[in-house]
């Protein structure tokens, strides 16, 4: 086909045009003709990264919780036991367990309170330049550096912090020491106590349970709402049946997100709050200084077994359709 | 063309081999001097299965060059599988498809000299229009100012010149179909397929378009295949239909073939609104068992002589009122003038026809 | 959910609304107080004065520089690497269904859906157990292995948004399967693709909880931080470089917003 001639010159042409761009071309032709055969050239570089160098590892982990110690030499023995399962059950073990996943729960419930105005206000009532407002006001918090964000911490907890001056200013200093006086909450300061671990964790992780909630109020039609509203609902009975259920979803998609990521921070419990240890110290102080790789593994078991039965749960709910 | 010959290079003119007759070739096709008379597209057996779905099963088809045809169906029919098995964006699960006489099996689309209007108009949203249209000749490997004077001679062709710069956003639905046809045409394919073209247009719009369509395609002689479900628009613009029904072609002939002579009850059903007679009742009439298609406006109302009938209602249409009536156990219409007197409800008259106003199906599903 | 514009917030939806982003971002906000305090030995509020010498003095710090270096070096190939390997998938995963697909999305999403720590110690161990020496390599294994995701999640949305008959038109029109990618895929998902890879090196750039496994004696700047955060040695260094971490990463995070604006959301669910 001769392409400058005018459009309406009829076509007489081939009916088969004649392969194009050389080598290019023919392997085209090649990929057309075996459609598989692209699908396994584009799957195999990532299939191969993420099965050899992360799968392979997770197993090689997995596998040596199967492994013990040994008290006397400190040496792992490559012997198929349950033996390191079974000090997971130790009362000190135990009880870190049972703190972390306390933190866990706590941070989540109190994320969903917080977030939950945010996303509905971001979603029923900011517009235009307001929404992106949100939006961005939402992301940046996210994505900015995790480091940081503790830091900050870090500098409003601190005894000589702005939050003490804060309560000092309001002559609300009896309050603060109140607070720190109630055991196992409190502590010397806020930046050694459970609760201002609980503070950062919340902080933190906040933006993770806004967006989904945030996505499931955004499905919600405007209409539902004056529905109900016509139907005689009162505002408080219109969120009770109406609006919460349908964002529950989200909740609970903001949920896996909080939970999970609490259940295996080691850093924000360490610089800020008291020295009794979180899954995630355990795990990183057995694998460290204690060298007791098979304990370790064990207890990153804890979190994955917890996070499976969650994600079944919040499965079963519709959840991931609101990530 | 809306602009009139005015905007058109000299090259525009409708070349002579091509008749513009404007009688529907039958068939055949339309004849191109001094070439043997060749079958565009021919299908032989082809299937395609999806699974357990057969989209298209056992397919024979052929479309002469030159010709307008149209693929209609109900959605799921079959029809717009089969123009993707044309395009090469599917492959038949048996059976073989022929181009100007080659097979194309193994031939991918991109070395196809046949275009697609798809539905959707599927313009690339991060070009301007000069370059959509001109995208087919950029890939070709032609210059930019060659190629540019060809999409803006084809942009004009479709009476939309100096739309170039625009973004495809900026059109209305009109003018971006326009804009699909003319980046099909602008590489001189040898087939035009259209997937439902006028689909998404309005009324009004969509009547303008069936005239253009038209005329384009007897000004450049492209074999048209276009795909509705629309059997206005196929009756209207093509030279033969193929009338799909669950991916098998349930008959193929020229608009009036198929509008008055219906050879099964699908086709009657779904092509206008042509009466079926049961094959007891055409027994009488014929001796022959078999289903029997009557078109409405055969029907007249008779003093005495007819058949028996009850009427059961009528709605004013316009230019005629339809009466619905019962006769016998089926329940049929008919049209009538709307200046002639309606029969009152529940009223027994006495119809007739034309003896060869009834047609015989061959197939009785 | 989209109101009719008649309805006004209650008063109390919007303090609370309010008071919420204030709370997620008045803490960042106190950073950049404190990078210009005078005091020097412990966290007073408020700073008894201001200074312009911190900034200097961190300028003339060797050891910031070099995690700086270290760890812009990282982000930089492991996000070459991610949108390399997050790309393939998501164009695998989208234009083809296979069998496994939802396999092969989990797979993606696993690494990040997981705690850090868990991805951190499972590649020490098999550092160990190969034999492997912690170098700048091993860090790159550890950050391109999460990183992908977010490259895929941002480009599966943008090709679900790409009609399909785009291609098929492209190929239609005579274009082979490379001047398809070439000419219509690629400035398609373009935009996707670099807010796909801001992200990711916003991510790689910020990590520390799996860098501390396999990162070896090396600093990131992460790291650099953790060991002030842990073992504070000169504070006002530390509050400096956090305000330009802040910096760093919110740049090319409102630039990802701004190229996906449009209808996909910034993968924000996928960090």
């Amino acid at each position: 086909m001769t392409a400058a001639s005018p459009v309406t010159e009829t076509a007489q042409g081939t009916a088969i045009l004649p392969g194009q761009g050389g080598w290019t071309g023919s392997l085209s032709d090649t990929f057309w003709r075996n459609p598989k055969l692209l699908l396994i050239l584009m799957l195999t570089p990532p299939v191969l990264w993420l099965g050899i160098i992360y799968l392979g590892s997770l197993f090689a982990l997995l596998a040596q919780s199967f492994f013990s110690i040994d008290e006397f030499s400190g040496m792992v023995q490559y012997e198929l036991t349950l033996k390191t399962y079974g000090e997971l059950f130790r009362p000190a073990n135990l009880d870190i367990i049972i703190r972390t996943v306390s933190m866990a729960a706590i941070v989540t419930v109190a994320a969903a309170c917080v977030a939950f105005p945010i996303a509905y206000f971001a979603a029923r009532y900011a517009r235009g330049k307001w929404k992106a407002v949100f939006y961005i006001g939402v992301m940046l918090p996210l994505w900015s550096s995790y480091l940081v964000k503790v830091y900050a911490w870090k500098l409003i907890l601190a005894k000589e912090g702005i939050l003490t001056w804060i309560f000092a200013k309001l002559h609300l200093t009896w309050l603060l020491e109140a607070w720190l006086a109630i055991p196992i909450i409190g502590g010397y300061s806020l930046s050694v106590s459970y609760t201002g671990t609980f503070l950062v964790f919340l902080y933190v992780w906040l933006p993770f349970m806004v967006l989904p909630v945030q996505a499931a109020l955004e499905r919600v039609p405007g209409s539902y709402i004056e529905a109900s509203g016509d139907l005689g609902a009162t505002p408080g009975q219109t969120f009770r049946h109406v609006i919460f259920p349908l964002a529950l979803p989200g909740i609970v998609a903001g949920s896996i997100f909080t939970f999970s990521l609490t259940l295996g921070d080691y850093i924000i419990p360490q610089i800020v709050g008291s020295s009794r240890l979180f899954i995630g110290q355990a795990v990183y102080a057995q694998q460290g200084t204690a060298g007791n790789i098979p304990l370790a593994a064990a207890f990153t078991v804890v979190p994955i077994v917890i996070m499976g039965f969650y994600l079944w749960g919040a499965k079963r709910m519709g959840a991931f359709d609101a990530i | 063309m809306r602009t009139g010959k005015g905007h058109l290079s000299p090259d525009w003119a409708p070349p002579a081999t091509i008749p513009c007759d404007p009688k529907p070739a039958r068939a055949g096709g339309l004849q191109t001097t001094g070439l043997p008379m060749t079958n565009a597209v021919s299908f032989s057996s082809v299937s395609r299965h999806f699974g357990t779905v057969r989209a298209v099963d056992d397919v024979d088809l052929s479309i002469a060059e030159g010709e307008f045809f149209a693929m209609l169906g109900p959605s799921g029919s079959g029809k717009t599988t089969c123009l993707r098995l044309i395009a090469g964006f599917e492959q038949p699960t048996s059976g073989h498809i022929e181009i100007f006489g080659t097979k194309v099996e193994n031939v991918p689309p991109y070395r196809r000299n046949v275009n697609t209007v798809f539905q959707d108009y599927a313009l690339f949203p991060h070009m301007n229009i000069i370059d959509n249209v001109a995208y087919g000749l950029m890939i070709q490997g032609m210059g930019k100012a060659e190629r540019h004077k060809a999409a803006n001679e084809a942009l004009e062709l479709v009476a939309l010149p100096g739309y170039g710069d625009r973004r495809p956003g900026q059109l209305s639905g009109g003018q971006r179909q326009r804009v699909a046809l003319a980046r099909a045409l602008v590489n001189k394919p040898r087939v035009l397929l259209l997937d439902e073209p006028l689909g998404a247009l309005d009324l009004k719009l969509r009547e303008q378009m069936q005239e253009e369509l038209k005329t384009l395609q007897r000004k450049l002689g492209i074999t048209f295949v276009f795909v509705t479900h629309d059997q206005g628009e196929a009756l209207s613009m093509a030279d033969r239909v193929a009338v799909f029904n669950n991916g098998k072609i349930q008959q193929v002939g020229s608009p009036q073939d198929i509008y008055q002579r219906p050879q099964s009850r699908f086709v009657a059903d779904f092509v206008g609104s042509s009466n079926v007679l049961e094959p007891a009742f055409v027994k009488q009439l014929t001796g022959k068992d078999a289903c029997a298609s009557l078109r409405p406006e055969a029907i007249r109302f008779v003093q005495s002589d007819g058949h028996l009938a009850t009427v059961t209602g009528s709605s004013y249409l316009g230019g005629t009122t339809r009466v619905g009536l019962a006769l016998g156990d089926m329940r049929i219409n008919a049209l009538i003038p709307a200046d002639q007197a309606v029969p009152e409800n529940g009223s027994l008259v006495h119809i007739s026809w034309q003896e060869n106003e009834l047609h015989l199906m061959e197939d009785a599903q | 959910m989209r109101s009719d514009g008649k309805h006004r917030a209650p008063f109390a939806l919007k303090a609370a609304a309010g008071l919420g982003l204030a709370f997620m971002h008045l803490p960042i906000a106190l950073i950049f107080v404190y990078a210009f305090t005078t005091e020097d030995k412990s966290y007073q509020w408020p700073p008894p004065g201001f200074t312009l010498k911190w900034l200097e003095v961190t300028w003339n710090r060797p050891d910031v520089w070099e995690a700086l270096k270290l760890s812009l070096q990282v982000a930089t190939i492991s996000t070459v690497i991610a949108m390399v390997l997050g790309t393939l998938c998501a164009a695998a995963v989208s234009r083809t269904k296979f069998f496994g697909r939802e396999t092969i999305s989990l797979l993606v999403i696993l690494p990040i859906a997981l705690p850090g720590i868990i991805t951190g110690i499972a590649l020490r161990s098999a550092f160990s157990i190969a034999e492997i020496p912690f170098s700048f390599w091993t860090i790159i294994l550890g950050h391109a292995t999460f990183c992908v995701v977010v490259v895929y999640n941002n480009a599966v949305a943008r090709f679900r948004r790409t009609s399909g008959s785009l291609v098929e038109a492209s190929m239609d029109l005579g274009a082979n399967s490379f001047q398809t990618f070439r000419h219509v895929i690629l400035p398609n998902i373009g935009t996707a693709l670099l807010a796909g890879g801001m992200l990711a090196f916003a991510l790689s750039f910020d990590e520390v909880i799996v860098t501390t496994f396999t990162a070896g004696q090396q600093s990131t700047l992460p790291i650099w931080m953790l060991e002030e955060l842990v073992r504070p040695r000169q504070r006002p260094v530390t509050n400096v470089v956090a305000m330009v971490v802040v910096l760093v990463t919110v740049l090319p995070i409102l630039a990802a917003y701004y190229l996906t604006r449009d209808g996909d959301q910034v993968a924000g669910s996928g960090k």
